[in-house]
């Protein structure tokens, strides 16, 4: 009796093990990332394009692709044993204490190796500080707020242009414009959300319009997500501004755009961004959205160069039935990049992960924006070949039109008049 | 100048919208006490409704109005009997945790059956802006404005001249002597949730005309309400009328005339003096 009960607990221990032992490897094959996005609230629809270019990205790193991606071809990880990555969503509910939370939550209790996200510079803030004290590196490729590189954090990399270069790019622009039309633009009206992204993108244009010579005629700060801007809009109608230049989540950019319309404002042109470029943007406001000029990252013209993006693009259309946008392309670079420094630390420990993050080298053939690659400068860990280009809205599809050498469709400037639309 | 008078009719006619969202707020709470934090949630149905009425079956939002005053009236008695008239005996707390929860259920299952994407509706009977010398006047935002003063009066009007009416206003003035007068203050809380209901069901359609729609659309005039219901006095009808309109005109006057950044300020700043000098609100007992 004795002799048959030890016999049965050995085997269930000799099952434990054997079953302990096949496990083993196969949980290290599992690398988890930890990803926030405002997944419920205001920003929803936004928070699921990043989590849609996220986790096509992932797809591809895990699978086998015919695409010139990093680990396209292969099946996960090969340094790695071809580990596959998996990526633990966290709602921030697009607020920054919930970012500080998750991120935290998403270290201590998911034992995730690396974050990416947030989309807002605001929560990109709080949760990178958590990150930065648990030692957890967090590669950003959405939140353009220029502060966010400027803290010298050890663990922080953005692959994304910071407001700063857009801001800069825009006045550019601008310049180029003027050559090319041999008109003078003089003014502009700076209008932006009061939120971290909003007021350091007002700094920045502030900064450059200066630089650039040219007059600000208004500098609006409003509060976000309002539910009326009449008053925004009468503020810059009466400044007279030959150019608007507007910093929106997506909720205002349709009020305003509603707004410009019924009250009839008609500057030179509109220099938009963030909320113009959404994936929800020209669906909600149609044709009114023509013609608005937009900073972005990414265009399904680019194709056009680097049919790469096309393949790419065909493969987002096919899986979600929608077309791939500007958020979508940026979330999707952060798991390559980690992916990539994770292959040449051959581990997952963060100092190895930070020492290949910042050794990272990706050329520009293996990204689908429009950059020389992507190099991390070695203080702020702000991408050095990140910029942005513009694109336009005409026929209600976005389409590059600067810079020029790299347009597919001219820019129409100045903005027609509402009254001469259908 | 022309600008300024541009400021105030925008003011108005945003205004008027506050008000009649408000009125269904001060309702509910004056008769039963009840905070509604689903409020904006039931707003956000009443704008999916009209939204799916036009673009399944062809109907202008305009005609939804309605259809949609039936339906959220139905929604607001049916959570009434099956909710919140359960927490009435509960502690206060319960009461409002639970409209709390109520407006997250909405917010995020409305996210989940039709995706958290923005939706509007295009062409209506009323798309366009009318110029009257240089001042622009929206068409949608005009008529919705007339059908927020019209709804409100009809409010007015139901509670003092009809006996149902008149029993509501017992009820809301003292339960207990209503409840000795014969008055079936039972039946008096669910119409009441009802007809609350029912009033941010008609603003949903006229706003539908010419706002966007999101699932989470309700936020963004929850936290305005509140404060109109509580500048015109909790629980009065006028009160809140007076006091959307009046918080509408300081918000965007103030926008114009000092800077966009402080109009919610500008609005609570209002709102406190008010409450200093007269902590029942405007028109509150």
């Amino acid at each position: 009796m004795k002799m048959r009960r030890v016999a049965v607990v050995l085997a269930v221990c000799a099952i434990a093990v054997a079953l302990g032992v096949s496990q083993a490897p196969a949980q290290q094959k599992v690398i988890k990332i930890g990803a926030l996005y405002p997944l419920t609230g205001n920003l929803a629809a936004t928070g699921m394009d990043c989590k849609r270019g996220a986790d096509l990205a992932v797809e591809i790193i895990n699978g086998k692709f015919d695409l010139n991606l990093p680990f396209a071809k292969d099946e996960g990880i090969p340094n790695l044993g071809g580990a596959k990555i998996e990526i633990i969503y966290a709602d921030t509910k697009g607020e920054p204490k919930n970012g500080l939370a998750e991120a935290e939550r998403l270290i201590t209790q998911e034992k995730v190796v690396a974050l990416i996200g947030a989309y807002q510079s605001a929560v990109t803030k709080t949760a990178s500080q958590a990150a930065e004290r648990l030692k957890v590196p967090y590669v950003c490729s959405d939140s353009s707020s220029p502060t966010l590189t400027e803290r010298d954090f050890k663990y922080f990399f953005r692959v994304s242009p910071h407001d700063g270069t857009m801001a800069r790019n825009q006045f550019e622009f601008l310049k180029d414009l003027e050559t090319k039309l041999g008109k003078k633009i003089k003014t502009v009206a700076i209008v932006y959300e009061n939120t971290e992204f909003g007021a350091n993108v007002a700094k920045m244009q502030q900064k450059y319009a200066k630089e650039f010579g040219y007059e600000v005629v208004a500098d609006l700060a409003y509060p976000a997500n309002a539910s009326d801007v009449t008053s925004e809009v009468g503020k810059i109608m009466s400044a007279k501004p030959d150019v608007v230049m507007h910093a929106a989540y997506i909720t205002d950019a349709i009020l305003f755009t509603k707004t410009f319309k019924e009250m009839n404002l008609v500057p030179q042109g509109f220099l938009t961004m963030a909320g113009y470029v959404e994936s929800d943007y020209l669906p909600t406001v149609k044709a009114d959205g023509n013609y608005f000029l937009v900073r972005s990252t990414f265009a399904l013209d680019l194709a056009k160069k680097k049919p790469m993006v096309g393949q790419v693009a065909d493969l987002y259309q096919k899986k979600y039935n929608i077309p791939m946008g500007e958020n979508t392309a940026r979330s999707f670079s952060a798991p390559f990049v980690l992916a990539d420094a994770f292959n040449r630390a051959k581990s997952t420990d963060p100092e190895a992960v930070v020492k290949a993050l910042l050794e990272t080298n990706i050329p520009g053939d293996q990204i689908i924006n429009p950059w020389k690659g992507i190099q991390f400068d070695p203080k702020s860990h702000q991408n050095i070949y990140a910029s942005a280009m513009l694109v336009q809205i005409q026929d209600q599809a976005y389409y590059t039109v600067w810079p020029f050498d790299a347009a597919s469709r001219d820019v129409v400037w100045p903005f027609p008049p509402w009254k001469d639309r259908k | 100048m022309e600008q300024l008078l541009q400021q105030l009719v925008n003011g108005l006619l945003i205004g008027l919208v506050y008000s009649l969202l408000a009125i269904g707020l001060t309702l509910i709470w004056g008769v039963m006490n009840v905070l509604n934090f689903a409020h904006g949630e039931f707003l956000m149905i009443g704008m999916f409704s009209s939204y799916w009425l036009y673009t399944l079956a062809g109907v202008d939002p305009l005609f939804s109005v309605p259809v949609n005053a039936v339906a959220l009236f139905l929604l607001g008695m049916f959570i009434y009997r099956f909710i919140i008239s359960k927490v009435m005996h509960g502690p206060a707390l319960a009461q409002l945790v639970v409209t709390f929860g109520i407006s997250i259920f909405l917010a995020n299952s409305a996210a989940l059956i039709w995706t958290p994407n923005f939706r509007s509706i295009e062409h209506t009977l009323l798309s366009g802006t009318w110029d009257i010398s240089g001042l622009k006047l929206s068409i949608p935002k005009f008529i919705t404005s007339i059908g927020s003063v019209v709804t409100s009066f009809g409010v007015f009007w139901f509670l003092r001249n009809t006996r149902t009416g008149k029993a509501i206003l017992a009820v809301e003035m003292d339960r207990e002597a209503a409840v000795i007068m014969g008055i079936n203050t039972e039946r008096i809380n669910s119409l009441s949730f009802g007809i609350g209901s029912a009033l941010v069901g008609v603003a949903g359609a006229l706003l539908a005309t010419h706002y966007y729609i999101y699932p989470f659309v309700g936020g963004t005039f929850g936290l305005t309400c509140f404060c109109i219901v509580a500048l015109g006095g909790f629980g009065s009808i006028e009160g809140a009328f007076i006091a959307g309109i009046l918080v509408g005109v300081v918000q965007t006057l103030g926008g114009y005339l000092f800077n966009p950044a402080y109009k919610l300020a500008i609005v609570f700043a209002m709102y406190l003096i008010t409450v200093w000098i007269r902590p029942q609100g405007l028109r509150g007992w």
